[in-house]
């Protein structure tokens, strides 16, 4: 068993939607090896409403954790002990995520129909705040990854959009 | 008499038609160019819809009722889909902190469900037939209700409440003011409801949330992201 390493937990989401092609990715041997040899322990799965049940592994024979589930109420709890996320493309995922100044890896279902999910995904990886995969090429993104050249996300503000609708009105700023 | 009668009805019935036509445009091209004015004179307060899409959506638009002045828009009802069963529990928990804070009082929030146009996958062919039953039902709820103003951010969710609201507002019924906030989601093209109410100029204010959308789309505002 590899004592030298500190737990470090990938945390793998697809929210409320079916996403067999992550799921797949992620429980595949390559996927796997790179998490494992990139310094990662544990790999936790929220599978959603997925078909495809990924394999348990326990890691005592000083290989990558891993488990899963399919919905939780504490996914928040999720993200904040991971150190790395893998998520779908929706946009609650991606900036709940980037709010908590994690490294993430969004993975854009490509069987959607209107596939706009792209656009946001590829526009915040342009600008750094994130890597962007596809289910086949996700084990290629992790080996390339360099955490230290991702930039935090600074975040929104509603406010502006408030300001006006007050004006709008003829309300005041406040 | 009766071959003048014979004669003259049907000029009567076009006259009528074309006086009724001309009235219709009239109005309809006053509400077009009333629409995204300024108030004048500002109203105490004004009773607001907040249409919730769901999902990254909801959290968006909640973001935004979150800053807004709880005593001038007010009271609000919150509207979601009928299969939407996460939104109206995290308006309520939004309320509920506002009360706390003694920012809100408990009749100043309603929540409500309306069926949807179209779910996820459906076919465009049999989201026809759900379409009017949801325009009835928005009609309906723009009745009961009369916002003032309609404040939403897709998906389809919002068109017949806007639709509705629309409606009123040329038959002189109720004036709403609509503002729809484009999701962060969309960076390069418009949402099929954000295509569908900006091409109608059915909004008041029509805001994005990417530089690139605005500079697409002239009409459209951008006062950078919300989330």
């Amino acid at each position: 068993m590899d004592s030298g390493k500190s737990k470090k937990m990938v945390f793998v989401t697809v929210g409320t939607t079916c996403f067999d092609a992550l799921v797949k990715a992620v429980d595949s041997p390559h996927v796997r090896h790179e998490l494992w040899s990139k310094g990662y322990t544990h790999l936790v799965i929220q599978m959603g409403r997925g078909s495809h049940f990924p394999s348990k592994f326990s890691g005592e024979d000083g290989s990558l954790a891993v488990d899963y589930f399919t919905f939780s109420p504490s996914i928040a709890d999720y993200l904040k002990s991971a150190s790395l996320i893998i998520s779908h493309a929706g946009s609650g995922s991606i900036f709940e995520t980037l709010r908590l100044g994690k490294p993430l890896i969004v993975v854009v279902n490509e069987d959607l129909m209107d596939n706009h999910q792209r656009e946001l995904a590829e526009e915040l990886a342009d600008k750094k705040h994130l890597f962007c995969a596809s289910p086949q090429t996700l084990h290629q993104i992790i080996n390339g990854m360099d955490l230290d050249s991702l930039v935090p996300y600074p975040p929104g503000d509603s406010v502006p959009v408030a300001k006006l609708i007050n004006r709008f009105f003829g309300f005041p700023d406040n | 008499m009766e071959e003048y009668l014979e004669a003259g009805f049907p000029k009567l019935v076009l006259l009528f038609v074309a006086i009724i036509i001309s009235l219709i445009a009239i109005r309809l091209t006053y509400v077009f160019l009333r629409s995204g004015k300024p108030f004048v004179v500002p109203p105490e307060r004004v009773s607001t819809m907040i249409v919730l899409g769901s999902g990254g959506h909801t959290a968006e638009m909640l973001s935004i009722v979150n800053v807004l002045n709880k005593e001038r828009f007010s009271p609000r009802f919150y509207v979601s889909a009928a299969t939407d069963n996460m939104s109206l529990q995290k308006a309520q928990v939004l309320e509920q902190s506002l009360l706390h804070q003694g920012k809100g009082n408990a009749e100043a929030a309603q929540f409500m469900q309306i069926y949807r146009s179209r779910e996820v996958g459906q076919s465009y062919i049999t989201s026809v037939g759900t379409s009017l039953i949801a325009i009835a039902h928005a009609i309906w709820f723009i009745l009961k209700i009369r916002p003032q103003v309609i404040i939403c951010n897709g998906p389809g969710t919002c068109i017949p409440l806007c639709v509705a609201a629309f409606m009123f507002k040329a038959a002189g019924l109720r004036w709403s003011s609509i503002f729809y906030i484009e999701s962060i989601a969309r960076v390069r093209k418009l949402s099929l409801s954000g295509l569908l109410l900006y091409k109608l100029h059915l909004t008041d204010q029509f805001v994005v949330q990417w530089p690139q959308l605005q500079s697409k789309y002239p009409r459209s505002q951008y006062v950078g992201r919300i989330m």
